[in-house]
């Protein structure tokens, strides 16, 4: 016993008519209904293209508009005209012109000789199908729907609204409990032709001609009234996107098809000259194969929809500006920001970039120049060191640069000396890793030994920009994770403070680190300090440095043995 | 909702801006003079392409070759006395309608006044191609799918363009130390892009979004970012008669072109990428002559700077840059957007 196809067609024709041979060739029957809206002088070009076929028919003809009727009309028709003509026919096959069969007739055949009892339609209640995009999952069964939405939208949704205001709710005939489900599916002829020839199918027919998409639900619902055995799948694969869209298959979806073991599949773009090719070549090249397992595309396509629907963090693009980014900065991910260290230590940058795997950027947000490791020009994805380039959109350089070196750890120093436009947005970025030592900047000014006055200005400077600076670290809603010492306090027990600030680097507790870095001699540096009050000027954020010069402070000569960090320990 | 609400006045100051664009398009006119007229081989649904070429011989044969494939049906090209070939290039080529001009280019707004009119007589109901002999529009998965595959996918979900991005390419060494010979792929002598160093705002009363950046901002606009190239365009409409290009091809009107449609607030959807293959050798030639005629955009001193940098076909290599190796790569770079297409 084999299995009989009707095709439903309305455009493509030369694509339909190589179907059609192709399901002849593989010894099946076919009823054929194209639409009649199609043009006369079309319709006759394509039954003269199929007319040599023998078991191939053409039904008559109703217009098929989405989401109305006429295709469940349509269906019945061909159905009809199927069973009565092909009595040898076991199952009845429900595809479209665009419906691709991606493994051998034969196989097919074979598939349903093994299960000549069940029925292969999608149907579940409609409490159960999440699929329904718009809405209309439960309405379009109490609802009136005259009129197709395609053309008449606005009618169609003003209809809608004024049957909801007036509390319209139709009952559903002869106790029918309604399913949905996919529309193209694969019926006995037991069941098929107990749909056709049940005698209440005239009241059950003109309730289904108001229902809003009967082609998904007409079928699916008898089916439960006459069948014996129903798998409640279609036999088809299809996909729909998140916006409810037919998923349509190209030429790259080749090894996708090949791979999911689906007996058709659809909607094939009728230019996809690829796919058709080999597809629908001799079937004797393909190996006899497992259960379709539509499961494997789910999976890709619902991995590829994910990502393209949230994008990723961290990237910009022009079809995605995202509207919100100054309220809401994103980088991809984390990275520390250090400020006072530099000047604080001989050599960080190089001590840090030995210690951790990171990468250590000087100031990237100089003002003469971005300075970023090992002097290059241009950073990975072409980012240009020049200043104005950078302080034309300061958030775009951070996230750039971040984005394109993911894998990487970046730091990089910062200072009040710098092009500050970056700050509030650092102290929002929950990325951002922000250790300060406030008042280190004074440490250059006073190694430089300049004269208080000379430098009294940029202090004064330096001291407001610095306070503004902490203040965003302070602020109620700060994101990042900020560590703020005064230098006062830093001294006291440095290596302590650069292991936590490693730990948290390292993502957990990671060993103290076998090199300490060189602090700066810092002898004098209490009188320094006290000749800046002196003169007026007092610079709190220094913290209470001890005025006593001979408290034993660790200097330049430090040792690893006898480091600050131990001495704190001891 | 659109990304972005523009007030009714805005609004409105628009709608007369986008009037005067399209009736000094109509008035132009006058300014074209039909070479050769295949219009009437255009049928419905067809993909049209439209362009402004001058002395472009040594693009064209590749331009032409790489719009075929992608299933542009019909080219309406304007030329703008050319001397160099360009005319008996595209003479004789059914699929191709010339219309010779030798007004300024500069008057016509870098030739969209003239494209205005072409778009608005033969561009209505079909989705047009509007872009420069030196761009080449790529988009995601372009190698599977034509344009005819693209449009269709578009119309379904309602789109009315698709935005692409500018992306210059360059080679190693002066671009005039290059060789290339026409119909070769542009791609092969200038390999190099910048993955970064691009940025975005909104600009204008119609605040659409530009992209700003590359190369060329690297190494001519550093200490002036404000002038730096825009690279977004929307070279992909479904045109309708009342819809007009503002600046160049870079921004639309009415405004809601620029944007996405609502429900479509999450910009899903795909977005391409337009190869600049401005950098073939016969650049800093090209950029000497342009700058005697002046008929190229300038807005001031800085811009005078920048052509006569190009005139001297600096190396605009860095070792930042990367090598182009397909669409792939500039989508997982987040240059080109693949959304749910």
């Amino acid at each position: 016993m084999s299995f009989g196809v009707i095709l439903l067609v309305h455009a493509d024709f030369d694509r339909a008519a190589q179907l059609v041979r192709h399901w002849a060739r593989g010894g099946c029957p076919v009823v054929i209904h194209v639409d009649r809206r199609v043009k006369p002088a079309r319709f006759d070009a394509f039954a003269k293209a199929v007319a040599d076929l023998p078991d191939v028919l053409l039904s008559s003809r109703t217009a098929c508009e989405w989401g109305t009727w006429g295709l469940v009309a349509a269906t019945q028709r061909a159905a009809e005209l199927m069973l009565l003509r092909f009595p040898g026919v076991g199952h009845v096959y429900l595809a479209s012109g665009s419906c691709l069969p991606l493994r051998p007739v034969r196989e097919l055949v074979d598939y349903l000789a093994a299960r000549p009892d069940t029925d292969f339609i999608e149907s579940a209640t409609t409490s159960d199908v999440a699929w329904p995009v718009g809405g209309l999952d439960t309405e379009r069964f109490t609802l009136r729907f005259p009129f197709p939405w395609k053309r008449y939208r606005r009618l169609f949704n003003g209809y809608v609204r004024w049957q909801r205001r007036l509390g319209v709710s139709r009952r559903v005939p002869g106790g029918l409990v309604p399913h949905m489900g996919s529309q193209w599916w694969c019926l006995t002829r037991a069941t098929l032709s107990g749909i056709l020839t049940d005698p209440a199918r005239a009241r059950y027919d003109r309730y289904f001609r108001r229902v809003w998409i009967p082609d998904e639900s007409y079928f699916q619902t008898l089916a439960r009234q006459h069948a014996r055995v129903i798998e409640s799948r279609s036999l088809t694969l299809s996909k729909f996107d998140f916006q409810g869209k037919p998923h349509v298959f190209y030429d790259d979806h080749l090894q996708l098809l090949r791979r999911s073991d689906c007996f058709v599949a659809r909607k094939i773009w009728p230019r996809a000259d690829k796919l058709y090719a080999a597809f629908l070549k001799d079937p004797d090249s393909f190996a006899p194969r497992a259960e379709p397992s539509p499961g494997r595309i789910d999976r890709v396509f619902s991995k590829a929809v994910d990502r393209r629907i949230r994008g990723r963090r961290g990237l910009l693009m022009q079809s995605r500006f995202p509207d919100g980014r100054r309220s809401d900065p994103m980088t991809a991910q984390p990275f520390s920001v250090f400020q006072g260290f530099a000047e604080l230590f001989d050599g960080f940058e190089p001590w840090l970039a030995r210690t951790t795997d990171a990468r250590v950027h000087g100031h990237l947000f100089a003002r003469d120049r971005v300075q970023f490791n090992d002097d290059q020009g241009t950073m990975a994805g072409g980012l240009s060191d020049g200043a104005a380039l950078r302080d034309y959109d300061p958030e775009g350089f951070l996230m750039s640069l971040i984005w394109n070196t993911r894998g990487e750890h970046q730091c990089f120093q910062f200072s009040p000396d710098d092009a500050q436009a970056i700050a509030p947005r650092l102290a929002r970025d929950p990325n951002a890793q922000i250790s300060v030592i406030s008042g280190a900047w004074t440490v250059p000014l006073f190694l430089s030994r300049a004269q208080i006055p000379v430098i009294r200005k940029k202090v004064a400077h330096l001291q407001r920009v610095e306070t503004a600076y902490l203040g965003l670290l302070r602020a109620p809603g700060v994101k990042a994770r900020a560590r703020i010492w005064t230098l006062a306090e830093f001294v006291e027990a440095p290596m302590e403070h650069l292991h936590t600030i490693l730990s948290e680097m390292g993502g957990g507790r990671v060993p103290p680190p076998m090199e300490v870095p060189r602090m700066v001699d810092l002898t004098g540096f209490d009188r320094f300090l006290q000749d800046l009050k002196n003169q007026g000027l007092h610079p709190h954020v220094v913290g209470d440095f001890p005025t006593t010069g001979s408290s034993g402070w660790p200097s330049g000569d430090t040792s690893a043995e006898e480091s600050p960090g131990s001495v704190a320990h001891s | 909702m659109p990304a972005v609400t523009l007030p009714p006045w805005t609004r409105y100051k628009l709608r007369l801006i986008r009037k005067r664009l399209l009736w000094r398009g109509f008035r132009s006119r006058h300014d074209l003079t039909s070479v050769q007229n295949n219009t009437s081989a255009i049928a419905a649904g067809d993909i049209l392409l439209f362009a402004t070429v001058r002395d472009e011989a040594l693009r064209l044969p590749h331009f032409l070759a790489h719009y075929r494939r992608l299933g542009v049906r019909h080219f309406l090209i304007v030329d703008n006395g050319s001397a160099d070939g360009t005319d008996a290039l595209l003479r004789g080529a059914p699929d191709v309608s010339v219309w010779q001009t030798h007004a300024s280019y500069k008057a016509a707004r870098f030739g969209v006044k003239w494209l205005a009119w072409l778009l608005r007589r033969y561009g209505h109901g079909h989705w047009t191609l509007t872009v420069d002999a030196d761009e080449l529009l790529i988009y995601p998965d372009h190698d599977a799918r034509d344009l005819v595959a693209l449009t269709g996918w578009l119309d379904a979900r309602r789109r009315r363009a698709l935005p692409a991005m500018l992306l210059d390419l360059y080679p190693k060494g002066s671009p005039d130390a290059q060789h290339y010979t026409p119909a070769d792929d542009p791609v092969q002598v200038l390999p190099y892009f910048d993955p970064d160093g691009y940025w975005q705002e909104r600009r204008g009363s119609h605040r659409a979004i530009n992209t700003m950046g590359g190369p060329r901002a690297r190494v001519f606009f550093e200490h002036a970012p404000d002038f730096a190239p825009v690279l977004s365009k929307l070279p992909l409409v479904s045109w309708h008669r009342s819809y007009a290009y503002l600046s160049s091809t870079h921004v639309a009107l009415p405004p809601v072109l620029n944007t996405y449609q609502p429900g479509d607030s999450n910009g899903a959807g795909p977005s391409g990428a337009l190869l600049h293959s401005k950098f073939l050798p016969g650049t800093a030639a090209r950029a000497r002559v342009e700058q005697v005629r002046g008929q190229q955009y300038t807005r001031g001193p800085t811009h005078d700077a920048y052509y006569n940098a190009l005139g001297e076909a600096p190396d605009m290599w860095t070792p930042a840059a990367t090598r182009f190796t397909g669409w792939e790569q500039l989508v997982g770079l987040g240059l080109m957007r693949r959304g749910d297409w």
